[in-house]
C-alpha cells in the first residue's frame, strides 16, 4: 500500500520521506495556525515568548539528554539531576549565605558528579544505558530528597534546629529564570550543542560511536573515553537545567526536575528525524520541545481544563511521532 | 508456451527502480521443478534484488511472474508464500528467534497460521512434527535445542526444514555456503540433492564458482540489472563465467610483484588470547605480504583482533620498527601505526548510516580540522575524493550513504580509511568475503600496491588461491597455534591445506 503509493509519484519524490524530514514542522505549523485561528491571543508576542520561556528548561534538560542518544546511550536520570543541582544551588544561598558563583559552580560540580557516575557505570559493565541509569535515576532522586531533608528549600524556610534559613537567594541569581536571559540561555546551549556535534571532531566521533560502536572502536576510537564525555555533558546541562529552574522558582522544591524527564525524551525523540537528521540532534530536539511548548500553551488558551490536558497532549505527540517514523521501511 | 509449462517457474521481463538506482533493467528468469539453478553475478547485479522480487519484497516491479505457465501476481511475502516460494537469506538470523527451540523455529508457519480456533500449543505433538521434518531432510539436530546455540550451518539446516513445512516448491538460498567449512558444505549439497530428487526446485546464488558444478543444473548470470547469459552449467566454464559477470577479458587475477621485502618490521612474541590464540610468534618485513592461513576457527580473525588490541584480554609482546608498543586498545594501536580491516565489514568496518566521506576520515579526522577541532568539510572532501577515485569506489559522491553501495564497495571504504592513516603494519582479515571477482582484483592490487610502498601486511584468508597468489610467506594456523611457517613459492595449496586441517606432514 505504502510502496504503491510512493511509486506513483514522479520524479523519485516520496510522501512518507517528505513527512519523514517535515513531519514535526508541518505539525508546528498546523497547530498554530489552529491555535491562532480558535484564540485570539495566540500570536501576540508575549504569548510567542511565553511559549519558549515556558519550553526553555526541557530544552536545556533534552539537549543533553540528546548528546547521551548521539553516543546510542540513554540517560534517564536528566530529570534527578536537576533536581539535585537545583537542591544544591537554592540550599548555597539559602542554608549557606553563598554567593551567586558559588551556588552555580556548586550545583555545576553536583551535575558532574553525577555524570562520572553514570558514566563510571555504564562503560564498566555491560548493562544497558536505559536500565543503569533508570536506577542511577532513583539513587540520584533519593540523594536530592535526603539532601534537602524531603523539604522544599526556600528563603525563610524553618530548619530542623528550628530556626529560620537567614540567606537570601541573589536577585541577579532570579534574573537568569526571567526573560530574556532563560531564553537567551536556551538558545546558547542549542546552538552550542548543535555546533559541536555536526561541526567538530568530537562530535564527529560521538555519532559515529552510536551508529555503530564496534566499528568505532576499530577505527582507532577510543570509544569509552567518549561515551564518558557524553555522560558528563548530558548531567552538565541537566544540571545547568535545574539551576534554571531553581531561579524560575525561587526556591528548590521536592524532586523539582523529575516532571521534565519525559518531555526531554519526547522532544529528543521527535527531534531525531527533523530535516531528515535521522539521528538525535540538538535543532531537532528544540523543534521537539517547540512542539510541545505550542501545544501546551494553545491548549490552555482553548481552555481545556488541566485535568484533561494530558490526553490531547498525548493524542498530538503520539501522531507527531507516526509522522515522524513512518518511514519505517525495512 | 509450446512447451508444458508445468513445473516452471518464468521471470520476464523483470524492472525495478529505487531512487537513483535502476536495479533491474528487464530481467528474464526461468527455473525448473527438480533442478538447481545457479544465479550468478558481481555484487551489485541485481541477483539478489531480483529474488527479493519473486520472493515479494517488493511490491513496485513491471514484469510478469508465471508459475506453470499460469501469470500470478506476487506482491508481497504473503503472495509468493502462498505460491510455493520460500526464501533463507544469508543473514540466518535475522528468520530465526534465537530464544526459542529448534522445533518451535521449524513449526513456525504453522504456529502463526494453523492454529485457527486453537489456543494451546502441544509441544508433545509440534516437537514430533518438527522431528519428522527433519528426518525427512536426513538432518540430525535435537528440537528441543535453543536456536541460539547451534552452529550456522545447523541455523541453515532448520530455515530450510521450515521452507519445507510448507507446501515450497521453490527454494531460493542466498549465498548459503558462503560462512560454511567444506565439511558443512558437503551436507548442504547432500540436502539439497535430495530436495531436487523429491521435485523441489532450487536458486541458488553464490559467489564460489567450483561448488557450482557441483550442484546445479543451469545458470542465469547477470550484470548491471540485466541477464547477460544462461544456459545449461556443464556448457560453460568459469573462465566464461567469469568473463560475462566482469563483461571483459578477465587475465591474471593476481598482481605481479616485484618488490623485494626489506628488514623485520612487526614483531610479534608470545600472543595469548583466552583459549583462542594460545602462544603465536610471528613476525613481518617491510615489504611483505604474509599470509594467515587457516580453517574457519583456527583463531585468524582473534589473532588479527588480539594483534590490535581489540580484545582486552591480550598478553605477548610486540614490537614495530624495534620500538615496544603498549598496546591495550585498537586506540593505542592505530596511534602505534597499525591497521586492521576487519573480517565482518557491516558490523566492524563500516557505518552504514553515514556518508562515504565520513567513513573515510574516521580513523585521520584530527588532520581535517582548523583551529583544533573544528572540521574542515572541504579537507574532509578532498581527501576522501582521493581515496573515492584512488580506488574506484562507485558511488554517486562523497555524500552518499555508505548502507547504499555494494559489498565490495563498503569493503574498498573499509580499507580506504586505513590508507589515509598511511599505517606501517597492515591487518586483513578476509578483506574479499563476499566481494565480486571485479573488486577481488582491484583488494589485492591494493594490498600489493602497500608491500611495494614498504608497509607490513598480514593477510588472513581461508582462500588458498589468494595465498598462493599474493603473499610471500605463510603462517598456517590450526587450533589457535602457529603450526608451521612456510615460503609460498616453495608450497603448494595441498601442503598448506595439510597443516590447516592438523596434518603433520612427516
Amino acid at each position: 500500500m505504502k510502496t504503491k503509493n510512493a511509486a506513483a509519484w514522479p520524479g523519485g519524490f516520496r510522501l512518507s520521506d517528505w513527512l519523514y524530514k517535515y513531519g514535526t514542522l508541518l505539525t508546528i505549523v498546523l497547530l498554530v495556525l489552529i491555535f491562532g485561528a480558535s484564540t485570539d491571543h495566540f500570536f501576540s508576542n508575549s504569548n510567542l515568548v511565553n511559549i519558549l520561556r515556558s519550553i526553555s528548561i526541557v530544552t536545556i534538560i533534552a539537549t543533553g539528554l540528546t548528546v547521551s542518544l548521539a553516543v546510542g546511550g540513554f540517560d534517564l536520570s536528566v530529570g534527578s539531576t536537576a533536581s539535585v543541582a537545583c537542591a544544591v544551588c537554592v540550599s548555597m544561598f539559602v542554608w549557606y549565605g553563598q554567593p551567586l558563583w558559588a551556588g552555580i559552580a556548586a550545583a555545576l560540580l553536583a551535575g558532574l558528579v553525577v555524570g562520572l557516575v553514570n558514566a563510571f557505570l555504564v562503560t564498566r559493565f555491560k548493562i544497558q544505558d536505559m536500565l543503569m541509569t533508570l536506577a542511577t535515576m532513583f539513587v540520584f532522586q533519593g540523594l536530592a530528597l535526603t539532601y534537602s531533608r524531603g523539604a522544599t528549600i526556600s528563603e525563610n524556610m524553618i530548619l530542623p534546629g528550628g530556626d529560620f534559613a537567614t540567606g537570601q537567594i541573589p536577585d541577579a541569581f532570579r534574573l537568569l529564570g526571567r526573560v530574556p536571559w532563560i531564553i537567551i540561555i536556551m538558545l546558547v546551549v542549542v546552538l552550542a550543542v548543535h555546533l559541536f556535534l555536526n561541526y567538530t571532531k568530537y562530535g564527529r566521533y560521538m555519532y559515529m560511536i552510536g551508529g555503530n560502536p564496534e566499528a568505532a572502536k576499530l577505527s582507532g576510537i577510543p570509544v569509552n573515553r567518549y561515551r564518558l564525555a557524553a555522560y558528563v555533558i548530558s548531567a552538565l546541562l541537566a544540571g545547568l537545567g535545574g539551576i534554571v529552574l531553581g531561579a524560575r522558582v525561587g526556591s528548590a522544591e521536592v524532586n523539582a526536575g523529575s516532571p521534565y524527564l519525559m518531555e526531554a525524551v519526547a522532544a529528543a525523540f521527535i527531534g531525531f528525524s527533523v530535516f531528515g537528521a535521522g539521528k538525535p540532534n540538538a535543532l531537532g530536539t528544540f523543534a521537539g520541545a517547540v512542539l510541545i511548548g505550542v501545544l501546551s500553551n494553545g491548549l490552555i488558551m482553548l481552555s481545556v481544563p488541566y485535568y484533561a490536558m494530558d490526553i490531547v497532549k498525548g493524542g498530538v505527540l503520539a501522531a507527531a511521532l507516526a509522522i515522524t517514523y513512518i518511514r519505517g521501511r525495512h | 508456451m509450446a512447451r508444458t509449462a508445468e513445473g516452471l517457474l518464468e521471470m520476464r521481463g523483470i524492472s525495478i527502480a529505487f531512487p537513483g538506482v535502476q536495479a533491474l533493467d528487464g530481467a528474464d528468469f526461468t527455473a525448473s521443478a527438480g533442478r538447481a539453478h545457479a544465479l550468478i553475478g558481481a555484487n551489485g547485479a541485481g541477483k539478489s534484488t531480483l529474488m527479493k522480487v519473486l520472493a515479494g519484497a517488493y511490491g513496485h516491479y513491471a514484469g510478469e511472474i508465471r508459475i506453470d505457465g499460469r501469470t500470478v501476481n506476487i506482491r508481497t511475502p504473503g503472495d509468493a508464500k502462498a505460491h510455493g516460494i520460500q526464501v533463507v537469506y544469508q543473514e540466518v538470523d535475522t528468520a530465526l528467534v534465537p530464544n526459542l527451540s529448534v522445533g518451535e523455529n521449524i513449526m513456525m508457519e504453522k504456529l502463526v497460521h494453523e492454529m485457527k480456533g486453537r489456543h494451546l500449543v502441544r509441544w508433545g505433538e509440534m516437537h514430533r512434527a518438527a522431528e519428522d521434518v527433519l528426518g525427512r531432510l536426513e538432518v540430525r539436530i535435537p528440537t528441543r535445542k535453543r536456536a541460539a546455540e547451534l552452529t550456522l550451518a545447523e541455523k541453515q539446516m532448520v530455515l530450510i526444514a521450515r521452507a519445507m513445512t510448507t507446501d515450497c516448491r521453490f527454494l531460493i538460498l542466498d549465498e548459503p555456503t558462503a560462512p560454511l567449512s567444506r565439511a558443512e558444505t558437503e551436507r548442504l549439497f547432500r540436502l539439497i540433492r535430495l530436495l531436487k530428487s523429491r521435485g523441489t526446485g532450487i536458486i541458488f546464488i553464490s559467489h564460489r564458482l567450483p561448488e557450482l558444478y557441483e550442484i546445479c543444473e543451469d545458470i542465469t548470470v547477470m550484470r548491471d540489472g540485466r541477464v547477460v547469459a544462461r544456459g545449461r552449467l556443464p556448457d560453460m566454464t568459469q573462465q566464461q563465467i567469469v568473463e560475462h559477470m566482469l563483461g571483459s577479458k578477465w587475465e591474471g587475477q593476481f598482481p605481479r610483484r616485484s618488490n623485494k621485502p626489506g628488514r623485520v618490521l612487526f614483531e610479534a612474541k608470545d600472543i595469548r588470547d583466552g583459549g583462542k590464540v594460545k602462544g603465536v610468534s610471528l613476525f613481518i618485513r617491510a615489504g611483505e605480504i604474509v599470509g594467515l592461513a587457516g580453517l574457519v576457527g583456527a583463531g585468524k580473525s582473534e589473532l588479527c583482533r588480539a594483534l590490535f588490541g581489540a580484545s582486552g584480554t591480550v598478553a605477548g609482546e610486540m614490537t614495530l620498527n624495534g620500538r615496544r608498543l603498549a598496546i591495550g586498545s585498537p586506540h593505542d594501536a592505530v596511534r602505534s601505526g597499525l591497521a586492521l580491516v576487519p573480517e565482518e565489514r557491516r558490523r566492524e568496518g563500516v557505518f552504514v548510516d553515514e556518508t562515504v566521506t565520513a567513513n573515510l576520515t574516521v580513523a585521520t579526522l584530527s588532520r581535517y580540522t582548523r583551529l583544533g577541532a573544528w572540521l574542515s568539510a572541504a579537507k574532509e572532501r578532498e581527501a576522501a575524493g582521493g581515496i573515492i577515485s584512488r580506488l574506484g569506489v562507485k558511488t554517486p559522491g562523497g555524500g552518499a550513504r555508505v548502507a547504499n553501495l555494494s559489498g565490495g564497495n563498503q569493503q574498498k571504504i573499509a580499507i580506504g580509511k586505513w590508507l589515509l592513516a598511511d599505517a606501517d603494519v597492515y591487518l586483513f582479515d578476509e578483506p574479499t568475503k563476499g566481494v565480486d571477482v571485479g573488486a577481488k582484483r582491484d583488494i589485492y592490487e591494493l594490498v600489493a600496491g602497500l608491500a611495494e610502498r614498504g608497509k607490513g601486511v598480514l593477510y588472513a584468508t581461508g582462500e588458498l588461491p589468494e595465498i598462493m597468489g599474493l603473499t610471500d610467506r605463510v603462517y598456517v594456523m590450526y587450533d589457535g597455534r602457529i603450526v608451521r611457517e612456510l615460503i609460498t613459492a616453495r608450497t603448494s595449496e595441498d601442503e598448506i591445506m595439510l597443516y590447516s586441517t592438523g596434518g603433520t606432514g612427516t
